[in-house]
């Protein structure tokens, strides 16, 4: 079974880049740019992993985060979060939160190669 | 002998001909200004329906039985007639101003536009009426009796004849009463038809009295002689009888529905009654002058025993005279179904405004407004109401047997009527009469009527003999013809005492106690003033003007400035270039509002619903009112005036306050926002070049696709930085302006070419070159980085099918006015305030850049001594562009 | 009241002297107008003072010949009225007259 990854992404050029890569390390990726439907896609996709972008259109990946948290079938899901605004008070934030994995963009490819495995090897071992 | 047939047939034909008289002149009264459709004469003789049968069969009876008392019944009337400056002369104008539709509905609208008194009102009447109704019943039937005892041949079944002549009158009514539904409540065919039905009832008392005074009794001298002789020949009556007769004629007069229908709701001009006021006492007299001969030369001639009630028919049918009989005939038949028709009619309204309505419309919850159909409910409502009228007065005569009982029952109506009097009165005349008061003494007056006259006159049956003997549960101060001990008086006497004197009593006092509503007030005001407020007699003026009355009214409250700017703001807000608003919904409420916070809300309620309503008070009284409002408002006015200039201060600084919090906000995001904006592209370009580097294999069009997309996300970060450094130069004001003169076309061109060439997206564009021939001295280039920056934000933004951007050019105050207005959803309320600030966009869109263009448009309008607005309310997006004519720059 | 003068400028000149009095005579045509029921209450109330049938009583002839004449009396004087006043204020401007 091929391992599936979803990513809330409304940057059409990044979720390029991410999917391209991601599809190379043998990923299905499944793209959404909206954040009002964020959870709903996520909760019904079943997918093994999640990137999230925290500046999106109709709910802020902040909040999205929260809302999976408090889900039980998506408590534990490993949420790999990417934020453009990089401030400290923002990482904070996302790990009250609950998340997995925290990356500022600009991002390095391989800098998210190994965050998608490390996370998903956590998941598998579990 | 008259055979029953002829007699049914003479009938047939006399209402066949009334309905002809009657349709004629409601097809003039619609068609031409006739003017005697209107007449003074006219009016004066519907005003007989006064005399109904109860006058031309009963008086003679009366007359038989108690001598001159009859005449009491008549001298009542004549009294509020040449009275008439005193009292009905008010009424009339109080009717015509307010619109009233009935007896009931004076009251209501004098006390608050009260239903519950409306409802009382038409209640008492419906009870006083129905027996009286009955009353005319049982003359026809008993004078076609007359004629049948007379010819044995026919069959001839008195309780069915009752019945024919009751369903009769109501198709008569219903048909003349409510073919159409007028506001006025007007109905021409049916006045016109009792007028003539007045001149047969006349004449032919008249020609019986001529013939018994000339034809039998042999003159007039021999006459006066023979009176003397008979057994009614010496003065005798009851001095308290003779009193209260009068009294009770007189009030009856002026609160019978019937009389209020024909004397206030069919008047047609307030001046007939100058004649009416001689000319209706003249009719009365000539009524009653041969009354006591007829009485005696029957009681003299005719076999003992004889019904006097029936001399009139019986005296000429007994000396052979059958074409005078007839004539008589018909002068009662005249005289019943005249009082029939307009009573229905008058209780109808009643019945179907107060009760059938207010019911109808609380059971469609507030469809009133909405539904189209209400006319034609009211319309069935009082077609109803007439049948179920006349049907309860035929069972009435059904039950009462149609015996004697119902002879005794006229003065017993007038008595129950009389009750409206004091509220009435008190509401002409007096300003503290309030609700309450009204509610109060109706119903004690209306309680004591029942039982010390109504109920006692119905027989053991329906009131014991042991109460009337001794009073009510045993306690003999409650004895109906005896209240408080007080013995010997005649019941009818005793009766009107108490309800009437109790009546008023309790009407007073409860005024004096309770506290009037502001509408009571305002509608006291209109009544008892009514000779200041309205100038003189009008006709009943159709629609008006709304606008312009309510702006007349609404400066008179408002003060002149502001309720024209009011007005001004409000047609601008409509869209329309007139200087009225349509009174439209909304328009209104706000208006309302706006005069509330002068004259309370209640007030402004009424007024507003009256102007709009068109109903009851007319707008010269509502600007008396307000004139009167203004003078008591001066004072708190001013202090009102400071308060809301304080109240705009705060005001001012709420939103100063609210609008530097938010820019705060925005400055503790720029760092934010900035580092995301460099970011976002920079993420692409460093993904897809590690990508372009460590990824061999890639196919050629894969790279080239890499290669353009970090080749656009530079551009972008380029175009970002640039327009930073653009506005930050702005901002310092560091700018040079590069002055120029170019035509506004030209520059519009220029703007409109940049954005549209090479577009997918198509953008329709309307302009109108004749208004764009403006030379402009400022600095081209940045005024056209304006254009362009608004055009394509059209571009982006609207979201209509057909995207479409109108540029219209005015020249407003010396200065050049360029609105571009879309046709999308526009932007939003909350957000119109902060677009013009840094990285503000609308929603979360990422069509544009980095949200600075309009912050900068914002800093070179500025620089070129102009502005650049938000237009709200325009159906779409809207920005108006406004900069001088020449270039004021000056001193920045 | 100030006088025709103010409310008809289509009659500015005639001498005032002369309106005034037309005005004054309005007014005291409307008093006696007033006037009449209270009178004619009065006098309808005058048999009221008549011994009852018996010894001395009034005749039925002379009743009727009182009442009936008193009656016929006010409707002369009511209609007389309403002539005058039609005379003393031509056109419509009874009706701009002050509250009763």
């Amino acid at each position: 079974m091929s391992r599936r990854v979803l990513l809330i992404e409304d940057e059409p050029n990044i979720a390029e880049a991410i999917r391209f890569l991601l599809t190379r390390e043998g990923w299905q990726v499944e793209t959404h740019a909206d954040g009002a439907d964020a959870v709903e896609r996520i909760a019904s996709a079943a997918v093994d992993l999640v990137i999230l972008d925290v500046m999106l259109p109709g709910k802020s990946g902040m909040d999205i985060l929260r809302e999976l948290r408090d889900r039980e079938d998506t408590q534990t899901l490993p949420v790999l979060m990417l934020t453009a605004r990089g401030q400290s008070r923002d990482r904070d934030m996302a790990e009250k939160a609950g998340v997995s994995r925290f990356m500022t963009k600009p991002f390095s490819n391989i800098e998210v190669l190994t965050a998608v495995r490390d996370l998903y090897a956590q998941a598998s071992q579990t | 002998m008259t055979s029953l047939n002829v007699l049914v047939a003479v009938c047939l034909c006399y209402v066949v001909l009334l309905f002809g008289v009657a349709f004629a002149a409601d097809r003039w009264a619609s068609t031409s200004r006739s003017t005697w459709l209107r007449s003074p004469l006219v009016y004066t003789l519907s005003l007989s329906i006064y005399c109904t049968a109860w006058t031309f069969y009963g008086a003679v009876g009366y007359a038989a039985r108690s001598g001159l008392e009859f005449v009491t019944i008549y001298l009542g009337p004549t009294l509020v007639m040449i009275g008439w400056w005193w009292g009905l002369r008010k009424l009339v104008r109080v009717g015509r101003s307010q619109r009233v539709t009935s007896v009931a509905d004076l009251i209501s609208s004098r006390y608050g536009k009260s239903n519950t008194l409306a409802v009382c009102v038409t209640i008492l009447a419906v009870i006083g009426v129905t027996p009286y109704i009955s009353l005319q019943l049982q003359s026809i039937t008993l004078s076609f009796n007359i004629f049948a005892e007379a010819d044995p041949g026919e069959s001839y079944v008195e309780q069915s004849s009752a019945f024919w002549v009751a369903a009769g009158l109501a198709v008569f009514a219903i048909l003349f009463g409510t073919r159409n539904l007028d506001t006025n409540e007007r109905h021409h065919g049916v006045v016109i038809a009792i007028a003539i039905e007045a001149v047969v009832k006349l004449i032919a008392l008249l020609a019986v009295g001529i013939f018994v005074v000339w034809g039998i009794a042999g003159g007039a001298v021999d006459t006066l002689a023979r009176i003397d002789a008979s057994a009614i020949g010496q003065w005798q009556v009851n001095h308290g009888r003779w009193a209260t007769i009068t009294f009770l004629a007189a009030a009856a007069f002026l609160c019978l529905p019937r009389m209020f229908q024909v004397m206030v709701v069919e008047n047609d001009d307030e001046r007939h009654l100058r004649t009416a006021a001689w000319a209706f006492p003249l009719y009365l007299f000539l009524m009653s002058l041969f009354v006591v001969p007829i009485a005696v030369v029957g009681l003299e001639i005719l076999p003992e025993g004889s019904n006097p009630d029936l001399f009139v028919l019986t005296i000429p049918l007994g000396q052979g005279q059958e074409m005078l009989a007839m004539l008589s005939f018909l002068g009662g038949f005249s005289s019943a179904t005249s009082m029939v028709i307009v009573a229905a009619m008058a209780l109808s309204t009643m019945v179907s405004n107060h009760i059938v309505m207010p019911i109808w419309l609380s059971a469609k919850g507030g469809g009133a407004s909405v539904s189209g159909d209400v006319r034609s409910v009211v319309m069935y409502a009082r077609r109803v109401s007439i049948a179920v009228v006349l049907g309860l007065g035929y069972f009435y005569y059904r039950m009462s047997g149609g015996g004697a009982a119902l002879a005794s029952i006229g003065l017993i109506a007038f008595a129950g009527i009389a009750q409206i009097l004091p509220a009435m009165v008190g509401g002409l005349f007096w300003r503290g009469a309030t609700r309450t008061g009204a509610l109060v003494g109706l119903t004690v007056g209306f309680v004591l009527w029942l039982f010390t006259l109504l109920l006692p006159g119905m027989g053991p049956e329906v009131l014991a003999p042991s109460v009337l003997e001794q009073g009510l549960f045993g306690l003999s101060w409650l004895r109906p013809q005896a209240l408080f001990g007080i013995e010997g008086l005649d019941p009818m006497v005793h009766s009107v005492m108490w309800s009437m004197s109790l009546n008023a009593a309790a009407f007073c006092i409860v005024s004096l106690l309770s506290f009037p509503s502001p509408l009571e007030r305002l509608q006291g005001a209109q009544f008892v003033n009514v000779f200041e407020h309205s100038a003189g007699p009008r006709g009943w003026t159709g629609s008006v003007a709304q606008s312009e009355d309510l702006m007349i009214m609404s400066q008179r409250i408002m003060g002149a400035r502001e309720a024209q700017e009011f007005f001004q703001a409000e047609a601008a807000a409509q869209g329309s270039r007139a200087f009225l608003p349509e009174p439209t919904p909304v328009f209104l409420e706000r208006l309302e509002r706006e005069l509330a916070g002068s004259v309370g809300a209640a007030t402004a309620h009424a007024m507003i619903g009256q102007i709009v309503g068109g109903s009851s008070v007319s707008v010269e009284d509502l600007l008396a009112v307000a004139d009167e409002s203004a003078q008591l408002l001066e004072y708190s006015s001013r202090l009102e005036a400071k308060s809301a200039e304080l109240g705009r201060t705060a005001r001012k600084l709420r939103d100063a306050n609210e609008k530097l919090t938010q820019i705060s906000l925005q400055k503790d995001a720029f760092l934010s926002q900035i580092s995301h904006e460099l970011r976002t592209p920079m993420t692409s370009i460093r993904a897809f070049s590690e990508i372009l580097r460590d990824t061999d294999g890639l196919e050629r069009v894969d790279i080239t696709r890499y290669a353009a997309i970090i080749h656009d996300e530079a551009l972008r970060l380029t175009r970002l930085l640039d327009d930073l450094l653009d506005l930050s130069v702005l901002e310092n004001g560091q700018v040079t302006l590069n002055l120029g003169q170019g035509m506004l076309a030209d520059i519009l061109d220029r703007a409109a070419s940049t954005v549209l060439t090479g577009t997918p997206k198509p953008l329709r564009i309307r302009r109108n070159s004749g208004s764009e021939q403006v030379v402009l001295q400022t600095d081209l280039d940045r005024l056209t980085q304006v254009f362009i920056n608004l055009i394509s934000n059209a571009q982006k933004y609207c979201d209509a099918a057909d995207p479409t951007l109108t540029v219209s050019v005015h020249d407003v105050g010396g200065r050049v006015v360029v609105d571009l207005l879309d046709n999308g959803s526009g932007v939003p309320a909350d957000a119109q305030k902060m677009i013009f600030e840094k990285f503000a966009r609308v929603g979360a869109d990422k069509a544009g850049g980095a949200g600075l263009g309009l912050a900068i448009c914002r800093e070179i309008m500025q620089r070129l001594g102009g502005d650049i607005t938000y237009l709200p309310g325009q159906g779409g997006g809207a920005f108006r562009v406004s900069l001088p004519l020449g270039l004021e720059i000056a001193a920045q | 009241m100030t006088g025709g003068r103010e409310r008809d400028p289509a009659q500015m000149q005639p001498p005032p002297v002369f309106l005034e009095r037309q005005s004054y005579r309005r007014r005291r045509l409307m008093d006696a107008a007033r006037l009449l029921p209270i009178l004619g209450a009065a006098l309808f109330a005058v048999p009221l003072l008549w011994p009852n049938a018996g010894e001395g009583g009034v005749r039925m002839s002379v009743a009727i010949t009182y009442v009936f004449g008193v009656w016929a009396a006010l409707i002369l004087i009511s209609a007389g009225f309403g002539i005058a006043a039609r005379m003393v204020q031509p056109g419509d401007q009874a009706e701009a007259e002050r509250k009763p």
